[in-house]
């Protein structure tokens, strides 16, 4: 009433309230400036030689720093920044992974093997930026918190039994990094639902809605992966926030019978697939809180070099994405939709071929018009994918359950022998090969007896290893660490490195229930650090990079992990727990009171009573009994 | 025969004299080692003898007696246990070596010895330091003997007292000596320890890792004794307590036995040592080869023991049948862990009716030498 008596008061407000929504818009826009947080989802699919699919699903969220921001968020997990918050975490990975990577058919110089080939279990290294005195107990609370934010059995991991501290031979990290690993862990749906819940449209929509479990946990590998960075407690000038990288790496079999069409004379054809066939879905639309959602399709230098592209340009003319025809039709295989924008690598100096890489947005389809690409071959190819420089195998020797040897062998591939015949320059050119190795207490491996061969020759160890940096196990404390540098010449065909090993005896309670089936020894690590794994796919809009092709333009170093080792111990009678203690304990009393009665025996008494006895006894039974039980006791007390 | 030599942590000393030699498999040392250690016993042997001939004089028994210390000597080296030990390049000849060195020294009165003996050999495995109360015995009173009260009997039935017949009285000049003697050694491995291992974490770690490590008996490897398997199975509540039940069990038998066998030191020794090698930590064949050498000292007293046949063919079954339980456990896993220990206490069983009965025998000596001193008709043989 008083507002409508005054108007210039009325007046006054609205002009006010105007004045102010205008102001908070002028406020957000210029928030719009600074960094706001982002979300944005990729899947790159790859055919693999041995009729296999490799899909990789490449999940990112960046947080700005908290210092901007405060700490809401809206599109970033905040379980995560408080993660990294509390535990001052300046780069963490966690893997879980179920399968063994083959490198040898499924390649092992590119990027996506490089990063996501992973040992089998869980694997976590974490990179803290805490005084050095803190960071076993930061490590332990990371282990607990992981354990119960992904329903894993991370905290076994806690004990500094399990745990190590890799100085040089850990290639994504060094210095104050800690590495554990659990190779028993099993994977399954219970870890894949809070790995995803840390998604902002979690498996609702967008790429995310492929994940259908029984497809996924049927294929031959799979592997989630959630890397962490932030520089919020770094005292760097550069401030960057929090990015985390999400991915899960797949890799299935294509059904033929889901497949799109059956020829007659398939045998020797690679089965055609689609999303549809793969996984029993389709891609209905983006999330929508994703700032780019797209699909790719690689076909890797091998391929390509197979395929025989009609007029095809090399070099950077092509690389400013232009559909062209040339790189999409081709009479080996045909694509069920067009790709939005075609990316050829830029120019790789190990091999003659360049990768293609097909891209296709999902901002175009939504769910009345499904988005499902589909590959369909129509001749048999073949072609091998890009391995790492020696292939490494790693195998238990000896039997018995005292003692054994660990072998590492490694083994030259194709790729040695091409790159190899192209950079002897001197003769005298040298392959670095990195080993990292963790071996736990119960294997007590001895370290002097580590024995080189090179091309089946055994020889003098000063001769191939440049450096080694050995940390021998402490029984129940820490795990033997063992770091070593290898110079092998160019030309090597096989080189192995043994040791040799006790087998520990464990107490009952420190055995798994499951004792008869043996221990883990975690995978080793070969690396490579003069080779680095890239594919750069230059792009020409810089404000809207791709994640994943921004991963994989970064030279990640060539690494690879060998197999885990089950070393079977003895065991010792779980059912006899009482039954020791008794026998035992008699034993014992039966020396202590056998030589207390002999020293304080007073024979002569003994005498004298027997004969008082023997004087007093009447009848025969009992002068037969006393006859007897003197014949059992034997020339005893009646000797004197 | 891994399996029959000790595993336990190496102890530093050791490990200073041995690590020269690089490859230990050629080398003569331990070879070198059990022959002086059986001309010591035999040394020792010959000392007894003299002193027990003289004891039986002063009492005016006469007896022929066989050379003890020959037989010790041949006893020590062709035992089987002792050859095992040295073939398997055991650090168990050294050990005893310093225990014999130990025992030869207090016998024949070179004190300085005695002392180098006994600080070594309680560096090289803890339990020798019990040895200290024979040491003290032998230097106070002199070699085994007959109990004085004997001596006293005799010349009061004689009523002669001939004081130089008589053993001397206890005289505490040479064991102050002694452990002058002892105190200094002992410094002096001690300093030379600290300075070689001031770099891995002084004297403390040294003391943790061989001394605590027999203590608390922390690896549980199979071996020929019984608390490696007492120790997996055991729950871990009673741990603390089981170990200080089964080293306590060592220490309290020192006491009685001292009181009861102070005239005879050098048994006692010997007892000592069995005891020893019975209930310690990681015992191994080394451990059973000295006392059975000890034992030939005295073939004379303990001619009457009791069992003796049972214990040789009970040695004689553990020693082929353990080698074989751990074979079927171990490395061809068709037995289990019980079998292996069921070796192990009988093993343990023997060595205690060994230790018993050969107490017993001891004490039914002297009670015979009373007899016949008294004059009671009971057995004419001494």
């Amino acid at each position: 009433m008083v507002l409508l008596q005054r108007p210039h008061i009325l007046l006054l407000l609205i002009d006010t309230h105007q004045f102010l929504q205008c102001w908070i818009a002028f406020g957000s826009a210029n928030e719009e400036g600074q960094q706001q947080e982002e979300f944005s989802e990729e899947l790159l699919v790859k055919p693999l030689p041995d009729h296999k699919l490799l899909a990789h699903f490449h999940f990112q969220s960046s947080a700005p720093p908290s210092t901007s921001n405060g700490c809401h968020h809206h599109l970033f997990p905040k379980a995560i920044s408080q993660l990294v918050q509390k535990f001052r975490v300046k780069e963490m990975e966690l893997s879980f992974t179920q399968g063994r990577w083959n490198y040898e058919s499924w390649g092992g110089f590119d990027p996506i093997s490089s990063s996501n080939a992973k040992p089998p279990g869980v694997e976590l290294w974490a990179v803290f930026d805490v005084p050095q005195h803190h960071i076993d107990a930061s490590w332990k609370n990371l282990t607990h918190t992981l354990s119960g934010l992904f329903c894993a059995s991370i905290n076994f991991l806690e004990s500094t039994a399990t745990y190590s501290t890799p100085e040089w031979s850990f290639p994504p990290a060094s210095g104050n990094v800690r590495y554990g690993t659990f190779p028993c862990e099993a994977v399954c749906t219970e870890n894949l639902t809070p790995w995803l819940r840390l998604l902002p449209c979690r498996d609702k929509a967008g790429i995310a809605l492929l994940l259908d479990r029984p497809s996924l946990y049927r294929g031959f590998y799979h592997s989630q992966r959630l890397h962490l960075t932030s520089t919020e407690s770094s005292s760097e000038g550069i401030d960057s926030g929090i990015i985390l990288e999400q991915t899960l790496t797949v890799v299935l079999q294509p059904n033929s019978e889901r497949a799109i069409e059956v020829h007659a004379s398939e045998k020797h054809v690679q089965p055609s697939w689609s999303l549809s066939s793969i996984f029993g879905k389709q891609v209905s639309g983006r999330c929508v809180l994703a700032k780019s959602s797209s699909v790719y399709l690689l076909l890797d230098r091998g391929l390509v070099a197979e395929l025989k592209f009609p007029n095809k340009e090399n070099g950077k003319s092509a690389a400013n994405g232009l559909t062209s025809e040339n790189f999409w039709s081709n009479p080996s295989f045909e694509l069920s939709v067009n790709p939005d924008r075609i990316f050829l690598e830029e120019s790789s100096s190990h091999s003659k071929s360049l990768s293609i890489l097909y891209m296709f947005q999902v901002e175009k389809y939504s769910e009345s018009e499904p988005f499902d690409i589909g590959l369909m071959w129509k001749v048999p190819v073949a072609w091998l994918c890009q391995q790492t420089p020696l292939h490494a195998s790693r195998f238990l020797m000896g039997s018995g359950n005292e003692r054994g040897a660990i072998a590492i062998s490694l083994k030259s591939t194709q790729f040695t022998e091409g790159f190899m015949s192209a950079n002897s320059k001197d003769g005298s050119c040298e392959l670095r090969v990195d080993v990292f190795q963790v071996v736990p207490w119960y294997v007590k491996v001895y370290f002097h007896s580590l024995r080189v061969f090179v091309d089946q020759q055994p020889r003098a160890v000063s001769d191939f290893i440049e450096k080694i940096h050995v940390s021998p196990s402490k029984d129940k404390m820490s795990p033997g660490v063992m770091e070593v540098v290898l110079k092998l010449p160019c030309r090597v065909n096989t080189a192995a490195l043994t040791i040799e090993f006790d087998k520990g005896f464990l107490r009952i309670d420190e055995y798994p229930p499951d004792a008869n089936q043996g221990f883990d020894i975690p995978s080793a690590i070969i690396s490579f650090p003069n080779f680095h794994a890239s594919m750069v796919f230059l792009e020409d809009d810089s404000l809207n990079r791709s994640p994943l092709l921004s991963k994989f333009q970064d030279k990640c170093p060539v690494m690879s992990y060998t197999e885990v080792l089950l070393v079977p111990l003895t065991t010792p009678d779980f059912s006899m727990p009482y039954n020791v203690s008794t026998i035992k304990c008699t034993v014992f009393a039966l020396y202590f009171g056998s030589l207390l009665n002999v020293l304080q025996r007073r024979v002569a008494e003994e005498e004298r009573f027997l004969k008082a006895k023997a004087a007093k006894k009447t009848g025969r039974l009992p002068l037969l009994l006393s006859k007897l039980s003197a014949k059992l006791r034997g020339s005893g007390i009646n000797q004197d | 025969m891994q399996d029959l030599c000790t595993m336990v942590h190496l102890c530093y000393c050791l490990f200073l004299v041995l690590s020269p030699l690089i490859e230990l498999k050629d080398s003569q040392i331990i070879f070198c080692t059990d022959v002086v250690s059986a001309m010591l016993i035999r040394a020792t042997g010959q000392n007894l003898r003299l002193a027990y001939l003289r004891s039986l004089e002063s009492l005016d028994l006469v007896k022929q007696i066989e050379v003890s210390g020959d037989i010790a000597a041949l006893i020590y080296l062709c035992n089987p246990f002792t050859i095992v030990a040295c073939v398997g390049l055991s650090t168990s000849p050294i050990e005893n070596m310093a225990v014999i060195l130990c025992l030869y020294g207090a016998c024949s009165r070179l004190i300085p010895l005695a002392a180098f003996g006994w600080v070594i050999a309680t560096h090289l495995s803890l339990y020798p330091a019990i040895l200290i109360i024979p040491v003290i015995f032998l230097l106070g009173c002199g070699p085994d003997s007959p109990p004085r009260k004997l001596f006293l009997q005799r010349h009061q039935q004689k009523e002669v007292l001939n004081q130089s017949k008589l053993p001397p009285r206890f005289s505490w000049g040479p064991v102050i000596h002694f452990a002058f003697w002892a105190f200094l050694w002992s410094v002096y491995v001690l300093v030379l320890c600290g300075i070689s291992l001031k770099q891995f974490g002084g004297l403390w770690e040294m003391f943790k890792s061989t001394y605590g490590f027999i203590l608390t008996v922390e690896d549980l490897s199979p071996n020929i004794g019984v608390l490696w398997y007492f120790f997996a199975e055991v729950f871990e509540f009673f741990r603390n307590f089981f170990l200080i039940v089964f080293h306590v069990n060592i220490l309290f038998m020192i006491l009685p036995l001292a009181i009861r066998l102070r005239h005879r030191p050098c048994y006692l020794a010997f007892v000592y040592v069995a005891i020893c090698s019975m209930l310690k930590s990681y015992p191994s064949v080394g451990d059973s080869a000295l006392y059975l050498g000890l034992l030939g000292w005295f073939v004379n007293e303990l001619a009457d023991m009791q069992f003796s046949l049972f214990l040789f063919c009970g040695y004689v079954g553990v020693s082929l049948l353990s080698p074989v339980m751990h074979n079927l456990w171990i490395w061809r896993g068709t037995g289990n862990a019980n079998f292996y220990f069921a070796t192990a206490m009988v093993y343990a069983c023997l060595q205690i009716v060994l230790v018993v009965e050969g107490v017993s025998a001891m004490l039914n000596h002297d009670r015979k030498l009373r007899n016949l001193i008294t004059g009671k008709p009971q057995d004419a043989k001494s």
